[in-house]
């Protein structure tokens, strides 16, 4: 009978010991098999989002009607152009995380400072810019109509194109002010209320014939949402409830709730990852100026953050694709 | 990879990669801005062909920043099997399962919805 003790501890049990079978150190394999659970939650999230898009398939909005912003260029019509971008800066910081990496291996501590810090820049602008996107789904860009069962009413011009309640509606001078707490009793107070009223909404399409309202199903032919005719658009707007500006948790303005629930959760989630690994990314940063690593001998920390972010932008590859593109 | 080549620089491997997550990135963003009719109204396996595409690029995309970027390349046969092979058959699992479960959703729901008012 033979029995394994282990005769010779020599302090590197806590490493994982002295055998290595899969070839990496504990660090860098623990970091991989968080990395593998990590990819399963955001696949249970994205699944999750799948499971809805499968379900309401044929009415889940647009994505390039309702991400048409860019920085700068206002009221031109840029699907995608800004995510394309913030693609292109959290790929790029990838590479310099991964020139950080390589610098590593030659101990070389000058440049690995250089691409760390490149690399936290890169993942700042991208949060940045990820709040900057959150800003403009929030706020909304045409503002809708909420009918009694939850369905979103848009309004389009005479060409179909969709137009903002600014461009037609007309305030009607009502008297109704937002509830705050220094108006009426202190306890009480409502959302901010939306710029028109569903009345002055509904007068001053009645007195509009040239624009009309389109409904969130789609065509498959044309995969364009359906679009009503004036004559019979009131049958609609008979059944309104309420102005909807923007999208938040309870309401958006372009379509399906789950819509903004799953955009506000995914993209939240990642950009979480995203803040977790800058601040990470900091840290090692200060640690490779004070000469951490060279002093250790070897540049493997950089290399375990390095896959923790390398991973991040994986994610994001992932959610562009089904937020954006499909 | 032996030890002794991981000290040579990776550079030129590094800014090849990138190039190539470029190209595919820009060609994603031409097709989906433009949306070819051919492509995008047009149904292959369930879904658009514009669709599978997008797929299949992203695969390509995640391939290549697991690969190079992360450097699944370089590890043992063991650790890369314990780790894509693992997240492979599960997402493909629970994709298959919700996608078919989410589209019968729809043939059931889809009827009972009202669009006239």
């Amino acid at each position: 009978m033979e029995v394994t003790i282990p005769t010779e501890n020599n302090g590197t049990s806590w490493k994982g010991g002295n055998e290595k079978p899969l070839g990496a150190s504990y660090g860098k394999m623990m970091m991989w098999f968080f990395i593998l659970s990590d990819a399963l939650t955001f696949s249970g999230f994205l699944g999750a989002y799948g499971l809805m898009r499968f379900k309401f398939h044929d009415s889940w909005p647009i994505a390039d009607e309702v991400f048409t912003h860019f920085p700068f260029l206002h009221g031109f019509h840029a699907p995608m152009y800004y995510v394309a971008l913030m693609t292109f800066i959290l790929i790029f910081s990838s590479v310099t995380m991964v020139l950080a990496v390589d610098a590593g291996h030659q101990m070389n501590k000058k440049k690995v400072t250089f691409y760390m810090l490149l690399t936290i820049l890169g993942g700042a602008i991208f949060l940045g810019s990820q709040a900057w996107e959150w800003k403009n789904f929030i706020n909304g860009t045409y503002g809708a109509v909420k009918l009694n069962d939850g369905k979103i009413i848009q309004f389009v011009d005479a060409t179909g194109e969709q137009i903002s309640l600014e461009s037609f509606v007309k305030p009607l001078h009502s008297e109704r002010t937002q509830l705050t707490r220094n108006k009426g009793v202190w306890f009480m107070k409502e959302a901010e209320l939306p710029p028109f009223t569903l009345n002055e909404v509904v007068e001053s399409f009645k007195a509009n014939p040239a624009i009309s309202i389109r409904t969130e199903l789609i065509s498959p032919e044309t995969k364009a949402k359906t679009i009503i005719p004036h004559s019979e658009a009131m049958g609609f707007l008979n059944e309104a409830k309420s102005v909807v500006m923007g999208a938040n948790l309870r309401e958006n303005e372009y379509g399906k709730t789950l819509f903004a629930n799953f955009f506000f959760f995914i993209t939240g989630f990642h950009g979480f990852h995203v803040l977790s690994g800058v601040i990470i990314n900091i840290i090692i940063f200060f640690n490779v100026i004070i000469g951490t690593y060279e002093r250790r001998g070897h540049y493997e920390m950089v290399e375990k953050v390095g896959l923790y972010w390398h991973f991040v932008d994986l994610v994001w590859v992932f959610v562009f694709t089904f937020f954006y593109l499909v | 990879m032996t030890h002794a080549q991981e000290h040579t620089s990776h550079t030129k491997l590094i800014w090849k990669v990138f190039a190539i997550l470029s190209v595919i990135t820009i060609a994603e963003v031409a097709l989906g801005i433009t949306k070819p009719d051919a492509l995008y109204l047009t149904k292959i396996l369930g879904t658009s062909p514009l669709n599978i595409i997008f797929l299949v690029l992203t695969i390509v995309k995640a391939y290549y920043i697991t690969w190079f970027f992360m450097h699944m390349a370089d590890e043992k046969k063991s650790l890369r099997r314990a780790v894509v092979w693992t997240s492979v058959f599960l997402i493909i699992f629970l994709a298959t399962l919700l996608l078919i479960e989410g589209s019968y959703i729809n043939d059931v729901l889809g009827p009972l919805t009202k669009w006239n008012y």
